[in-house]
């Protein structure tokens, strides 16, 4: 059956331009259709530009090439028919319940009177009756975000965006809203003819959607499209369910050039040689003691040195945002490798797990100053300096406009981390100097 | 519950601006200067006004005085909301506005009134409007630079959720500035009109009643009340009058600001335990009850709808704001006339400020001021030593009480808000009865209206300390001098130094009227700034007050700068 197209992303590329002028590519040349009937999932690791995409659909963020079709006219701003749910809700702390979801019809000049009935036809719908006169800090956050899909809902959309719409809320009140959701999507009761919802959390895609999109990050693009056809509601123990839980997560691995350092995509910077030193590289933002955690829980739950990374995810409730980085950093320090949906521990992982205290900050060392490239950099450098110290600009300065400033702070964040732990390298707080000496 | 801790304007870190502003303020009043002084010639006071110093009369007075100041409140919310936005959104304007500002909150604003009332009485000749304005430009200039840089300051951090949901929902700019950005701002700039609100009972005191170029400006209030009773020396009158001013900042307290910010907690985003305990208001929960409040509310949202939604604005901004917020982009003819016209108006003032001193004064005579200028820096330095040594063990004692923080921590606001120059002959009293040094003596009348920002704060750093450090304080047998060095005063350091910042700049305020008091016939002076500038303020020679009040601004901004500022910043690096 011929489908009709609710949106249509033709060729979008958006980049960034830092302070110095250089543009860093988020998304690159992107396609995407959502039929009607359509509750599309976007999957991908923070920092893929899946809620890039997601507001240039809505209009908020112009793309800087390509364009996109609702309803087969171009976006260029915010226009009727499209609203979104924000994942800190966005509510105005000054308003009641009632004022805040009145927002969008008092802004199209609808009267007063009219405008109340269709609030309250709203906010009944969404369960939120008698809460009317609340002001949004008196509700919990599940409430709120009930206040965000009333709000969303009183304009009658046609397309509903969902920015990570349940991750500020706990496991059972996101459960709770997820069904009363999906109650209200399968209803008809509203105009809404499709979905597009971003989020970090699997398991939530596959209950939900009709369709996940895993995305790929550096730059931001279409990894694969999974359907996902099972029935509704959909069971968790199902071996369907299991099958495509796994499916994701692989597709999720082999997402990004995950292992060491990926040359085979362009690198998000454009610089003017294209030839960008190694120590220049992303570090994903985890601490030594989480590595080590989860270390020592895959070496408990572990058969064969090998663990199955979507169970030890639901074991440990780690979402995407919080499992793959930690799995990033890992493998970075070989001390795990992934295979086929598992982890496996290196020779080196399993020294690392059995080893004390201090044999474990000697391996840390080893393999930092080995596979790390900044942490042999900074090493480097500071063997080299003048009694072996150097200002912590300087670092940021030689990292600055190749990774950009937020990567830049995350990345030194890191490696002062690790390489404290390591006692590879020493950092000052007061002076902002990393140096070889360590404090008497 | 303090002021200044959270919604203190971050600290701008001075460039070229600071000098270009500098020298475009500087030279822009010594225009005015120059202005009035040709002026002056023709002019003649009209009848001064007579002040009775009947206590009947009083009440009449106060009025007159609650008046000046809410008018000039009145202007200062206005100016906020419109300087406020143009800086947080036009970068162009911003880049000029902040050092503008910088440099304009450190002018001594008695300085500073000595030339524009003069320019006031010309603007409305044989009018009582001319000093009027005089002195509610005066009360405006100690309140608005303050409140600027909170609304602007609260602008640029709504956030981004916020402006995305108004751009989904299709506000207009007009519709987003009411709804969204205002109430963002309102409880940090409801803080910030009450802190500056408790400087500005100061100066409309001391702007009352102005002597320029031997003429006495009176106007009825109770500032001009008191400078009677000096003149008189009349000790009843100044206790009567005292009492007067007792009661108004109780009422403005109590009617007016208790309630706005126990109205103002429905715009913070979440409640903090803090705030629940502090914000309470006998007489916002009278108004709750009546009836009649609740006709009046429902009348009000009804009109503030109708403005908000207006329909004219809303078709001239049919393009909703993309994010980021579009940054104009201006062409660049536009923007080359713009730095142009700046750059010249800086180099044309800065010109005139040297041609309009130079003229009367000679190089010795300018580092003369200086070294005067330098006299004052050292009393204020010492000043806010001595004070701290009495009023931080003070603070942390009350602080450790919460029984009696919770009494003192108002106590001490309301005594930084009172107008302390109320008092002033009474200590002049005292110092000639007993024969005391002047130097010396008058010299602490400066600190005596500002020690109680660093008490306050110290109160607030010590009450914010967490119940469970001094557990595990307890427990390890912290004691003695490591108790004190290791404990307290880290954690009290970033407060003290927001308070110690604000004594200061106070003090420096304070000196053009502590350096010189009356009582009857005595007229005391002390060696510094402050008398030099009120000195040539009675005698009318406007180059010399212009160059006063450039030096003075040239201290308080390099202070404000090499000192408090990096102080401050260490402060909140470091232990918090």
């Amino acid at each position: 059956m011929p489908q009709k197209e609710l949106i249509k992303v033709q060729q979008v590329n958006k980049s960034y331009k830092n302070s110095e002028g250089q543009a860093r590519l988020v998304l690159e040349t992107l396609n995407l259709t959502l039929y009607e009937g359509e509750f599309v999932a976007l999957v991908g690791k923070s920092g893929s530009g899946k809620s890039t995409l997601l507001r240039i659909i809505s209009g908020l963020i112009k793309p800087t090439e390509g364009d996109v079709y609702f309803n087969s006219t171009p976006v260029h701003d915010p226009v009727p028919g499209i609203t979104m749910v924000f994942q800190n809700f966005a509510l105005l702390p000054w308003l009641t319940v009632l004022e805040n979801v009145e927002l969008g019809l008092e802004a199209q000049g609808i009267p007063r009177k009219i405008r109340r009935q269709r609030a309250l036809k709203a906010i009944d719908t969404i369960g939120l009756d008698g809460f009317e006169s609340a002001y949004p800090k008196e509700l919990s956050g599940g409430m709120k975000q009930r206040v965000g899909f009333a709000r969303a809902l009183v304009v009658e959309p046609k397309l509903l965006l969902m920015d990570e719409p349940f991750s500020a809320l706990d496991i059972l009140t996101a459960e709770n809203l997820r069904n009363d959701l999906l109650d209200l999507w399968h209803s008809d009761n509203t105009q809404i003819k499709g979905i597009l919802c971003v989020t970090h959390d699997i398991e939530e895609a596959i209950l939900m959607a009709d369709k996940i999109i895993i995305f790929a990050s550096n730059p931001g693009r279409i990894h694969a499209e999974i359907p996902i056809t099972l029935p509704y509601p959909r069971d968790i123990q199902s071996p369907e369910y299991r099958e495509l839980l796994t499916t994701v997560y692989n597709y999720l691995i082999s997402s990004e050039g995950n292992v060491k350092h990926k040359t085979k995509h362009k690198s998000p910077f454009m610089t003017r040689d294209n030839k960008i030193p190694a120590y220049a590289t992303r570090l994903p933002d985890v601490g030594v003691s989480e590595l080590t955690g989860l270390l020592e829980t895959m070496h408990s739950q572990s058969k064969d040195d090998k663990v199955d990374l979507a169970a030890l995810a639901e074991a440990l409730h780690l979402d995407v945002n919080n499992l793959f980085p930690l799995t990033d950093a890992l493998v970075m320090l070989q001390f795990v490798t992934i295979d086929s949906g598992h982890l496996l521990f290196t020779e080196a992982g399993k020294l690392f797990v059995a080893a004390d205290i201090l044999q474990r900050k000697q391996i840390f060392a080893k393999h930092l100053l080995t596979y790390i490239p900044l942490g042999r950099h900074i090493r480097e450098i500071l063997d080299a300096k003048f009694k072996h110290r150097a200002p912590k600009e300087y670092f940021i300065n030689e990292l600055i406009d190749l990774l950009g400033e937020e990567e830049t702070d995350k990345a030194l964040k890191v490696i002062i981390d690790w390489g404290r732990y390591a006692e590879v390298f020493a950092f000052d707080f007061d002076a902002d100097t990393l140096s070889l000496e360590n404090p008497q | 519950m303090f002021y200044y801790k959270s919604h203190r304007p971050k600290y701008i870190s001075p460039n070229g601006w600071d000098l270009v502003a500098m020298l475009m303020i500087l030279g822009a009043l010594s225009v005015l200067a120059w202005g009035t002084a040709q002026m002056i010639a023709p002019y003649q006071v009209g009848q001064s006004l007579p002040i009775y110093l009947d206590p009947s009369c009083l009440p009449e007075y106060a009025v007159y005085t609650i008046v000046r100041m809410f008018i000039a409140l009145l202007l200062s919310l206005i100016f906020s909301l419109i300087i406020g936005s143009l800086a947080a959104k036009n970068k162009h304007a911003e880049r000029v506005l902040l050092p503008l500002i910088d440099i304009l909150q450190s002018l001594p604003i008695l300085g500073v009134l000595s030339i524009t009332v003069v320019a006031f009485i010309q603007l409305f000749p044989n009018n009582l409007l001319g000093p009027e304005s005089a002195a509610i430009f005066a009360i405006f200039t100690s309140q608005v630079w303050n409140m600027t840089l909170s609304f602007y300051q609260s602008l640029k951090s709504v956030p981004t959720e916020l402006h995305e949901a108004a751009s989904i929902f299709h506000l207009s700019k007009w519709a987003r500035f009411w709804r969204i950005e205002v109430p963002f701002a309102t409880p940090a700039l409801l803080w910030n009109t009450m802190v500056s609100m408790s400087a500005g009972w100061f100066f409309v005191v001391a702007s009352e009643a102005i002597s320029v170029s031997n003429q006495l400006i009176t106007l009825p209030g109770i500032g001009s009340y008191i400078n009677q009773a000096i003149l008189s020396a009349d000790l009843h009158a100044i206790f009567y009058a005292t009492l007067a001013m007792l009661i108004v900042i109780i009422c403005y307290d109590q009617l007016l600001f208790r309630p706005l910010l126990k109205w103002a907690e429905c715009f913070k985003p979440s409640q903090s335990f803090e705030d629940t305990l502090s914000q309470q208001s006998w007489f916002y929960d009278l108004l709750a009850k009546t009836r009649l409040l609740k006709k009046i509310q429902s009348f009000f949202t009804v009109i503030k709808d109708w403005f908000i939604n207006l329909s004219f604005l809303k078709i001239s901004n049919i393009k909703y704001p993309v994010l980021p917020l579009p940054t104009k982009n201006y062409l660049p003819s536009t923007l080359f006339i713009w730095y142009t016209a700046l750059l010249g108006s800086t180099i044309y003032l800065t010109f005139f400020l040297i041609r309009f001193i130079h003229q009367e004064i000679g190089l010795t005579e300018v580092f003369y001021v200086f070294y005067l200028g330098s006299i004052t820096g050292f009393k204020v330095v010492v000043l806010v030593l001595l004070a701290s040594l009495i009023w931080v063990p003070i603070g942390v004692w009350i602080g450790l009480n919460p029984r009696l923080a919770v009494i003192c921590q108002p106590i001490a606001q309301f005594l930084a808000a009172f107008p302390v120059n109320l008092i002033y002959p009474v200590c002049v009293y005292f110092i000639l009865k007993y024969q005391l040094n002047v130097n010396i003596w008058t010299t602490l009348l400066m600190i005596l209206g500002t020690q109680w920002y660093i008490l306050f704060n110290v109160i607030a750093g010590v009450t914010a300390i967490p119940e469970e450090i001094f557990l595990a304080a307890k427990n390890f047998g912290l004691k003695g001098w490591i108790w004190w060095y290791r404990l307290i005063l880290p954690a009290v350091f970033p407060f003290f130094a927001t308070g110690a910042m604000t004594a200061a700049g106070g003090c420096w305020n304070a000196s053009i009227v502590a350096d010189c008091v009356k009582w009857g016939e005595h007229e005391l002076i002390a060696v510094g700034l402050g008398s030099y500038i009120t000195q040539y303020t009675s005698q009318g020679d406007f180059p010399r007050i212009a160059l006063g009040i450039a030096v003075m601004a040239c201290y308080v901004l390099t202070l404000n700068h090499l000192v408090w500022q990096k102080l401050y910043n260490f402060a909140i690096k470091r232990f918090s």
